[in-house]
C-alpha cells in the first residue's frame, strides 16, 4: 500500500483540561467527513475516541492520541502518562468506574468509557503500567467485512 | 447537482465586499469573489445570521407579499405564536387574530391550539420510544437543515411529527374546502413568520413532499398594518382572553417552551445556534446518553428572537414567560383533549410520512483514496499559510482557503501574504541580477 494513502494526525491531550475536552474528538469527526466516511462509522468514531479522550483529561496528566486513516481502516492509538490500571479485566467491566463523585456529578465516568471503546472498534488492545499509563489501540475497517 | 432552494438573496449591487456576513455564517457557506459575497448553496442552512449583519442591507430575506393573497379565493392566516409577543402585554392572542382579520385575511387561525396537540404528541412520542437518545425537535427548519448538512448521523433523531403549522394548515384546508365549497387549492394558507426560514420548510421540505402552508409573510411586514387595525377594536377583559389561550401551545415561541410546559424530566432546551452545535457535537460523542429531548431554536430565546420578529427579544421573550406565569396559576386553561391526542396518535394523524434525507457536504473526492491525498494537499497548503484567518482571499480561515484550493475553487496566489512575500522574493532576484 502507498503511503500517499495513508493520512496520519497528531492530537496532544492535557490531562485535567475539562473544557477543551472532546475537541480532538471533533476535529477526527471533521477530518473524516471531508474524506466521505460514511455517516455510521464516523460516529462509531467519534464516541470511541471522545471516550478515549476523556479518559486521558480524566485520569492523566496528559496524553497522545496517534489517528491514521488510510482507504482501508481507521486506527487510533491513544498513550497516556497517568497512574495506569491495575486491573483491566475490572476496568473493562460495564459500571465500574473510579471517578470521582464530583466527576460522576458532571456527568463524567459512569464507568462507561473502555467497554464503550470496545464496543465501537472492530480490533480493540489495552495494555497498562501501573504508575507509568495506558495504552489503549483501536482499528475499525472501512471495508464492509463479511 | 440537486437545486436548493434558499430563503435569502444576495444584491451585487448593494454588495460592497466587507466579508462581514462571511466571518459570520455559521457553515462557512459565503466566499467573497471578485469583491462580492457569493453563497454557496449546498452549505447555507438558511440560519439568517449574514442578513441581520449586513451592514449594507446587501443580503435580503425572501419571503411573500401580500399580493400572494389574491392567488386564493379564500385565505386564512396562521400566525407564528411569536407574533402575540410583539406587542405590550394587554393585547393578548385573540385582538391580535381579530387585528389579523381586519387587515386582509378572511380568517386568523391560533396556531397555538396546534402547538399544544403537538406538544402532547410528541410527549407520546419520547415515551414510546425505545432507539437512541436525545430526540431533537423539529420546528425550526434552521436546525432541521443544520443536522441535514452538518449532522447527517443525527437524522434519525429527528422526532417524526408534522410541526403544528403544517397541521394547522392541513386542518383548516379540509374542514373549510367542506364548509364553503372550495377545492382545497382555491384555499389559501399563510404563515406571518419570524423568519425567512419558514420559506424553505414551505418551498423544499426536508423530507421531500409537499407542505400544505402556500406562503409566507413576515411579521415585520404586517407589523404596521396590525398595529393600526387593532387600534379600532373593543376592549375585551383581559382576564376573559386569557381563558382562550393554551398554555402548552404558547410556549412554543419561547426555548425551552415545550419542555417547560409539558414538565419534561430529562429534557434540554437549547437556543443560538451556535449552543445548538456545540450540544450536537455532545450527541454525537455519546455525551448526552441521559437526556430524552433536546428542543432546539437556531435564534437566541427561541422564535421571539427571529429576524423577521420586531420587539426586543427580551421583551417578548419576558411577555410569553409571563403569560405562561398567569395562566400556570389559573385553575381553566383551554387545552386540548389529551384523550382526543391518543386518538389521533394512534391513527396517525400526527407523522410525517417520508423519511428526512441527509444532505451531507460533497467529501473531497469521490473516492476515498483519492479523499486522502487531496487532504493531505489540503494540509500542505494549510501549513504554507500565515494562519491568520484575515479573509482577504475571500475564504472565512485560512483553513477554508486550504480547502478552496485544493478544490480548484481559488488560487494560491489569492493570498496576499504569500504573494506578497512571492513578490519580495521575486524583487530580491531581480536586485541580485541588478548588482
Ligand atoms: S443564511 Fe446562514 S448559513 Fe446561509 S449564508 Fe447566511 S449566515 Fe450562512
Ligand atoms: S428559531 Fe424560530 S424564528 Fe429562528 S430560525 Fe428557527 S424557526 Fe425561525
Amino acid at each position: 500500500m502507498s503511503v500517499e494513502n495513508i493520512l496520519w494526525e497528531k492530537f496532544n491531550i492535557t490531562g485535567r483540561d475539562f473544557k477543551n475536552a472532546g475537541s480532538v474528538s471533533i476535529k477526527i469527526k471533521e477530518i473524516l467527513k471531508q474524506v466521505g466516511i460514511n455517516s455510521s462509522i464516523v460516529r462509531r468514531v467519534a464516541i470511541a475516541t471522545y471516550e478515549a479522550e476523556m479518559n486521558v483529561v480524566m485520569y492523566a496528566n496528559k496524553g497522545i492520541l496517534n489517528f491514521s486513516l488510510s482507504p482501508e481502516k481507521i486506527e487510533i492509538n491513544v498513550e497516556d502518562e497517568g497512574p495506569g490500571i491495575e486491573d483491566i479485566e475490572l476496568a473493562m467491566q460495564e459500571g465500574y468506574s473510579t471517578a470521582t463523585e464530583e466527576m460522576r456529578e458532571m456527568g463524567f465516568g459512569a464507568g462507561m468509557g473502555l467497554p464503550n471503546i470496545k464496543k465501537n472498534a472492530d480490533e480493540f488492545e489495552i495494555s497498562s503500567e501501573v504508575g507509568k499509563g495506558t495504552k489503549v489501540g483501536i482499528i475499525i475497517n472501512l471495508k464492509k467485512e463479511t | 447537482m440537486e437545486q436548493y432552494y434558499h430563503s435569502i438573496y444576495f444584491d451585487e449591487e448593494k454588495c460592497n465586499g466587507r466579508m462581514r456576513c462571511m466571518r459570520v455564517c455559521p457553515t462557512q457557506a459565503i466566499r467573497i469573489r471578485n469583491g462580492k459575497a457569493k453563497m454557496i448553496e449546498e452549505r447555507c442552512i438558511d440560519c439568517g445570521e449574514c442578513t441581520t449583519t449586513c451592514p449594507q442591507n446587501a443580503i435580503l430575506p425572501l419571503t411573500d407579499s401580500f399580493s400572494e393573497l389574491s392567488k386564493f379565493k379564500y385565505n386564512i392566516a396562521i400566525p407564528s405564536p411569536a407574533l402575540y409577543a410583539q406587542f405590550g402585554r394587554e393585547i393578548l392572542p385573540d385582538k391580535v387574530l381579530e387585528g389579523v382579520r381586519k387587515i386582509g385575511f378572511d380568517e386568523a387561525y391560533d396556531v397555538a391550539l396546534a402547538c399544544g396537540s403537538v406538544s402532547f404528541a410528541i410527549q407520546e412520542y419520547i415515551r414510546d420510544y425505545k432507539g437512541q437518545k436525545p430526540l431533537i425537535s423539529n420546528s425550526c427548519p434552521v436546525i432541521v437543515r443544520l443536522i441535514q448538512v452538518k449532522y447527517p448521523e443525527l437524522i434519525d433523531l429527528i422526532i417524526p411529527i408534522e410541526p403544528p403549522r403544517e397541521i394547522a394548515a392541513r386542518e383548516m384546508k379540509k374542514g373549510k374546502s367542506k364548509k364553503l365549497g372550495l377545492k382545497e387549492e382555491e384555499i389559501g394558507a399563510i404563515y406571518l413568520t419570524p423568519c425567512p426560514a419558514k420559506m424553505i420548510s414551505i418551498k423544499q421540505p426536508a423530507e421531500g413532499g409537499k407542505s400544505h402552508l402556500d406562503g409566507a409573510i413576515s411579521i415585520a411586514d404586517v407589523y404596521a398594518p396590525l398595529l393600526s387595525a387593532m387600534e379600532g377594536l373593543n376592549k375585551r377583559e383581559y382576564k376573559q382572553s386569557l381563558e382562550n389561550i393554551c398554555i402548552v401551545g404558547i410556549a412554543w415561541s419561547i426555548a425551552g417552551g415545550i419542555c417547560r410546559t409539558l414538565r419534561l424530566k430529562n429534557s434540554l432546551g437549547v437556543s443560538g445556534l451556535s449552543h445548538v452545535i456545540k450540544i450536537f457535537d455532545d450527541v454525537v460523542s455519546g455525551k448526552l446518553k441521559n437526556i430524552d429531548f433536546v428542543e432546539a431554536y437556531a435564534c437566541i430565546e427561541g422564535c421571539v428572537g427571529g429576524s423577521l420578529t420586531v420587539e426586543n427579544i427580551y421583551i417578548s421573550y419576558n411577555k410569553i414567560l409571563k403569560l405562561i406565569e398567569t395562566l400556570e396559576l389559573r385553575k381553566n386553561k383551554a387545552c386540548p383533549d389529551i384523550r382526543e391526542i391518543r386518538r389521533l396518535y394512534k391513527e396517525d394523524y400526527f407523522f410525517i410520512r417520508e423519511k428526512i434525507n441527509p444532505r451531507p457536504l460533497k467529501p473531497l473526492a469521490e473516492n476515498i483514496s483519492d479523499a486522502i491525498k487531496k487532504m493531505k494537499e489540503k494540509d500542505e497548503i494549510y501549513q504554507s499559510l500565515p494562519k491568520i484567518d484575515c479573509g482577504v482571499c475571500g475564504s472565512p480561515t485560512c483553513l477554508a482557503f486550504a480547502e478552496d484550493v485544493v478544490k480548484g475553487e481559488a488560487k494560491i496566489s489569492d493570498c496576499i501574504l504569500i504573494s506578497s512575500e512571492k513578490f519580495l522574493k521575486i524583487k530580491q532576484v531581480s536586485r541580485k541580477g541588478e548588482n
